[in-house]
């Protein structure tokens, strides 16, 4: 199978670290699994090891949802395929930071 | 002719100031990394356009970052720093066994004789070292794997390991304080390191006098007398002449001794300032009024100093980094607050001024005097 092109939507604060735009596209290797698409961003920018996932834990940071096709895939195990669509690189998968008053 | 620049911390970003060596006119750029906290700047003093910078947030953890050009551009660098094996517990604020878990670099002390050679002062307190300019991070676990270790519990501020003061005559000793662990010395290059808190009584801890357990808010020496340490305390400032074998209190007539910030003059190694904090439940200064208390007699006899610092209606804090000094002929003091304003004097504390007033608060200031 022919690499993805998936189209990512970064949190402000990333997207000023990483020196990017509103949205990147980056080529994942199926199976496209929430892991292998946090790989390859970190691999592609790696100035944003460790902001998305903890490095001690390998888990989402708590103030950080993953949102695609309109539902929340923040609590979806690392390894589930994501949707067709995100695949496909018909849907952006977006990464947000929880908002925060005061 | 030599200049000044001064390297600002704060919870939004980062701020270069820089001035001539008058100190009268200052540029101001930034913020660097808007939005986010920077804990701690510093710049090597052997390549003094070199500056490594702790940066952080809640939401996407920490970032190491280092400046080659006096920080007109940055790169991310290592930002992994795992704990030397299992990390085992400390205590937790209600006294239960609680995981170390990394939380953020509160200070980076840079070699004073190779500029790829720092060490880093992080929450859960524990140091780390580089040696190729902050591309890798490794533990130096002799200091958490001090016995006391699993006796270790957190201030309000976290677990902190936020001072890191190296001895200029002997490159294998350095001093290190953690809140509320105390303060700890190594010999041998940070293999081993032993608790040097004899002499500090602090009454909220079940045993005043213990080895650990004391919250060190920071420690400061002059170079040219590496044995003479300066320390404030939670409360009491202190002081040791023995590389912290023992400690005297220093409070002498200070209006309170509870404070976060101490430093040393340039020029005069019995020369000390503090900033008194009305106390531990009230961090601003006593009655509204802002004043720095110098100390020409290495402690114990204070003079406030007040011209040109807030006479009323202040209530800003000065947290532990955020102070330091120039080393230009008459000595500047540099010190930020929680409320954004940078206050300088250029000679030695009798009058002093701000550079800036209106930055986000601030968290840690460090003084370069370059040639």
């Amino acid at each position: 199978m022919i690499p993805s092109g998936i189209k990512v939507a970064l949190p402000y604060h990333l997207r000023n670290l990483a020196g990017v735009g509103m949205e990147i596209e980056i080529e994942v290797p199926p199976p496209v699994t929430q892991r292998a698409l946090i790989d390859a961003i970190e691999a592609r920018y790696p100035m944003l090891r460790g902001t998305i996932r903890d490095p001690a834990t390998g888990l989402r940071r708590p103030f950080l949802r993953f949102f695609a096709c309109g539902l929340d895939y923040s609590h979806d195990p690392p390894d589930a395929i994501l949707p067709p669509e995100v695949v496909a690189g018909r849907e952006t998968f977006l990464v947000v930071g929880a908002i925060a008053g005061g | 002719m030599s200049s000044v620049r001064v390297l600002v911390g704060t919870r939004k970003g980062a701020f270069i100031l820089e001035s001539d060596g008058k100190r009268e006119n200052w540029s101001v750029s930034g913020p660097h990394f808007a939005g986010w906290e920077i804990y701690h700047m510093k710049a090597s003093p052997v390549a003094p356009n070199r500056i490594y910078a702790s940066q952080c947030s809640g939401w996407f953890g920490q970032m190491i970052q280092r400046s080659d050009d006096g920080g007109k551009t940055w790169s991310a660098v290592g930002n992994t720093f795992a704990y030397d094996g299992v990390p085992g517990t400390h205590q937790w604020y209600d006294g239960t066994p609680h995981p170390w878990e990394f939380k953020r670099v509160w200070h980076i002390e840079p070699s004073l004789t190779d500029p790829d050679e720092a060490l880093a002062g992080v929450e859960d307190a524990a140091i780390f070292r580089t040696t190729d300019g902050g591309q890798s991070w490794t533990e130096l676990s002799g200091l958490r794997g001090h016995g006391s270790g699993p006796q270790w519990q957190p201030g309000a501020g976290g677990m902190c390991l936020h001072t890191i003061v190296r001895d200029p005559s002997d490159p294998k000793r350095v001093y290190i304080a953690i809140s509320a662990a105390g303060a700890f010395r190594t010999d041998d290059g940070g293999v081993t390191w032993k608790p040097i808190n004899r002499g500090l009584v602090s009454q909220y801890i079940p045993d005043p006098n213990a080895e650990v357990g004391h919250c060190v808010h920071r420690i400061a020496l002059h170079p040219s007398r590496p044995q003479t340490l300066f320390m404030q305390k939670h409360w009491d400032v202190m002081r040791s002449d023995d590389a912290g074998d023992n400690w005297r209190e220093v409070s002498g007539n200070l209006p309170t001794d509870f404070g976060f910030v101490i430093d040393v003059h340039a020029h005069e190694p019995e020369t000390i300032y503090v900033v008194p904090i009305k106390n531990d439940s009230e961090h601003f200064p006593p009655d509204g009024q802002l004043r720095v208390y110098r100390s020409r007699t290495g402690g114990g006899e204070w003079e406030a100093l007040g011209n040109g610092l807030p006479e009323r209606d202040c209530y800003v804090n000065v947290l532990r980094e955020a102070m330091a000094v120039d080393s230009l002929d008459q000595c500047g003091v540099y010190f930020g607050t929680t409320g954004g304003q940078v206050y300088a004097t250029r000679d030695a504390g009798d009058r002093w001024f701000p550079i800036v007033r209106d930055l986000p608060a601030v968290l840690s200031v460090e003084v370069q005097t370059l040639a």
